[in-house]
């Protein structure tokens, strides 16, 4: 275990330019404040996990990365990139960030391989052919490949999430964005897709992960962000914040985490 | 009474399977639950049965055994003697024409029979899934085209037939066609308009739907045959089956428009969001993601639209086209043939009958298809 662990540390490379920079981002959903003054950069090749207990704007931080909301202060600058209403501009972002979803949103009448090759064939205008072994490569490594000619509702929570991830990837994106990717599923195929995203963690790809799984976040995390109420109350090491937690917000989070398993 | 279940917990063996009793399953089984499952049920039974004999047989009799066919130069005395107990269908014999083709040229009318035959085939090729291809498209514009050609005439030495001499089925399957065809593009546009973020967009969309629908077909129908001319300038003058087929297209494309927006309404927003995610443009979206799913949802109030439209397309009366129904009416105008009414419109009817049933067949067919592989 700590060998692993010691392989992660070594593979975060915190001197180079970030490929996240969130500054003082504001977000206001009608009245309620759901996202106060956050501030974070991920580092290329760095993987974060971020928990904190429902409400927090965890989820809603993630998705203002790839702009599925806009923050209505602040700046967020995506590989140099800032986001803004220059729809150039999020179409090169788009096209760099993968998002994976609590529930897999898989095209329903497109099977498993036409879910994967759509984008790369559309948006990276890549020939049918070369998306389909693009796309078989990438189920290959989800380890789904005989699922290709299927449709989404003919498989397994996990399976179809893993197919998730699997066309996210089909795009190549440079950094990935999974949101709360396990909470949707069935408790024997959480491990299958833990399982997936711990392989793509050890490929060095750039993470960030809003999740409930602390075994997860000890395994892969760079760095675990605790969020409550729309505020990033600690940044740590997974080992250092769970076993020190600084505040009784995070000490009260982890206490309902442990009880819950 | 709660005893009893508590008493029943003794350990059984496992049965072996064996199968339902007899009298539960099968045709037997079916007919004691449903047709004889008391004394009353019973008895409406054999009533029901009775009658639905004698009709038939009444049925059969007047419209078959003791129907007149042909009678020779219009002599219907022979019909005249066996009113009420046989059916007439020798006018169906000496009207098919006019109830087809209407006061087109009488030499002419193999141009509109070929143009239903292009209609029928066209629908045809177009429900099998195997064409449904790009080209499908060119092939529609092609034929609509060939049909326009074929009914004017002018050219290739077909003499020119003007609009008003055009009549019957040819009228009803025109309307029908160019009017869903052209009005359910323009119901999509509409449809995502009024789903639009743009405000001028959005408003433009709701503006027409609600307009349109607020009024009934025949204003429109009469708003488009006599007040329209009014506003064109003087010598200008743009056909009558034209602007009625303007004002069906209008028509129609407000209604289809509230259904497909049904269809958009009803898909998840996950489904925008994945799509977003990957990057796709906002055609890209529609096109490939949002349209396909939200229009087979929506195929049975669709195809119930269509339906509607196709018999609605008979309201042209009033502005003096000559339709399925008009030419089926005004048939049996001919004294000779008056009072043969029931024949006529039992003919037209079965006509109607038979697009619209196959129209419902095949959206059964095609939903039963297209959702084979459930939803998420």
């Amino acid at each position: 275990m700590s060998e692993t662990l010691d392989h992660i540390a070594s593979a975060a490379r915190t001197d180079a330019p970030p490929a996240i920079m969130l500054d003082k981002v504001n977000k206001w959903f009608g009245a309620l404040h759901v996202l106060r003054d956050v501030s974070l950069n991920v580092a290329l090749g760095e993987r974060v996990v971020v928990c904190g207990p429902s409400g927090s704007g965890k989820s809603t931080m993630i998705r203002c990365i790839n702009r599925l909301e806009t923050h209505q202060e602040g700046k967020i600058l995506v590989n140099g990139i800032e986001l803004s209403d220059d729809l150039k501009a999020l179409d090169d972002i788009r096209r760099e960030v993968g998002m994976v979803f609590q529930s897999f949103n898989l095209f329903p009448h497109l099977t498993i391989l036409e879910n994967c090759t759509l984008a790369p064939i559309w948006v990276r205008r890549m020939p049918k052919k070369e998306a389909e072994e693009l796309a078989m490569e990438y189920l290959t490594r989800v380890r789904i490949p005989e699922q290709a000619k299927k449709y989404p509702g003919q498989l397994s929570g996990g399976q179809q999430q893993r197919v998730a991830i699997a066309r996210a990837l089909c795009m190549k994106p440079k950094i990935m964005l999974f949101d709360e990717p396990t909470s949707a599923l069935d408790p024997e195929m959480i491990k299958e897709v833990l399982d997936t995203m711990v392989g793509l963690a050890e490929t060095g790809m750039t993470m960030i992960c809003v999740t409930h799984e602390m075994g997860f976040a000890r395994q892969v995390a760079d760095r675990v962000v605790f969020m409550d109420r729309g505020e990033i109350v600690e940044i740590g090491e997974p080992n250092h914040l769970f076993e020190n937690p600084q505040t009784e917000r995070l000490k009260t989070f982890l206490s309902q985490i442990l009880r819950g398993h | 009474m709660s005893d009893i279940t508590l008493n029943a917990s003794a350990k059984v063996a496992e049965a072996a399977p064996r199968s339902a009793p007899i009298s539960q399953i099968g045709f037997v089984g079916w007919m004691r639950a449903n047709l004889f499952s008391g004394w009353l049920s019973t008895a409406v039974t054999l009533l029901l049965a009775y009658m639905i004999v004698r009709w038939a047989i009444g049925f059969v009799d007047w419209a078959f055994i003791n129907a007149v066919w042909s009678v020779p130069n219009n002599q219907t005395q022979a019909c005249r003697d066996l009113r009420g107990t046989g059916a007439c269908w020798a006018v169906i014999n000496e009207k098919h024409r006019f109830i087809l083709f209407g006061t087109y040229p009488y030499e002419e009318h193999w141009r509109p029979a070929l143009c239903i035959a292009l209609f029928v085939g066209l629908y045809i090729v177009s429900a099998m899934r195997r064409f449904w291809r790009k080209e499908l498209a060119l092939i529609w514009v092609g034929v609509l085209t060939l049909i326009g050609v074929l009914m004017w005439g002018g050219v290739l030495g077909m003499p020119y037939v003007p609009q008003e001499r055009w009549g019957g089925l040819v009228i009803t399957l025109i309307l029908a066609t160019f009017g869903l065809a052209l009005a359910f593009p323009l119901a999509i546009l509409v449809a995502l308009g009024r789903r639009s973020k743009l405000p001028a967009i959005k408003a433009l969309c709701v503006l027409y739907v609600e307009l349109i629908r607020g009024v009934p077909l025949i204003s429109l129908l009469f708003m488009a045959s006599v007040m329209f001319p009014l506003f064109l300038p003087e010598g200008m003058n743009i056909d009558k089956l034209l602007r009625a087929q303007l004002a069906i297209i209008l028509f129609a494309g407000a209604y289809l428009a509230e259904v497909v927006r049904g269809g958009l309404q009803s898909l998840s927003k996950g489904q925008y969001e994945a799509a977003d995610a990957l990057g796709l443009s906002y055609w890209q979206k529609t096109g490939f993601i949002i349209l396909p799913q939200a229009l087979r949802l929506v195929i049975p109030p669709l195809v119930n639209t269509f339906i509607g439209f196709f018999k609605d397309t008979s309201l042209v009366l009033i502005i003096g086209i000559f339709d399925l129904l008009t030419a089926g009416k005004t048939a049996i105008i001919e004294p000779a043939w008056q009072g043969f009414g029931i024949e006529v419109y039992l003919t037209v009817g079965a006509i109607y009958f038979i697009f619209c049933f196959a129209m419902s067949k095949y959206s059964q067919g095609l939903e039963a298809e297209l959702n084979r592989h459930g939803r998420r």
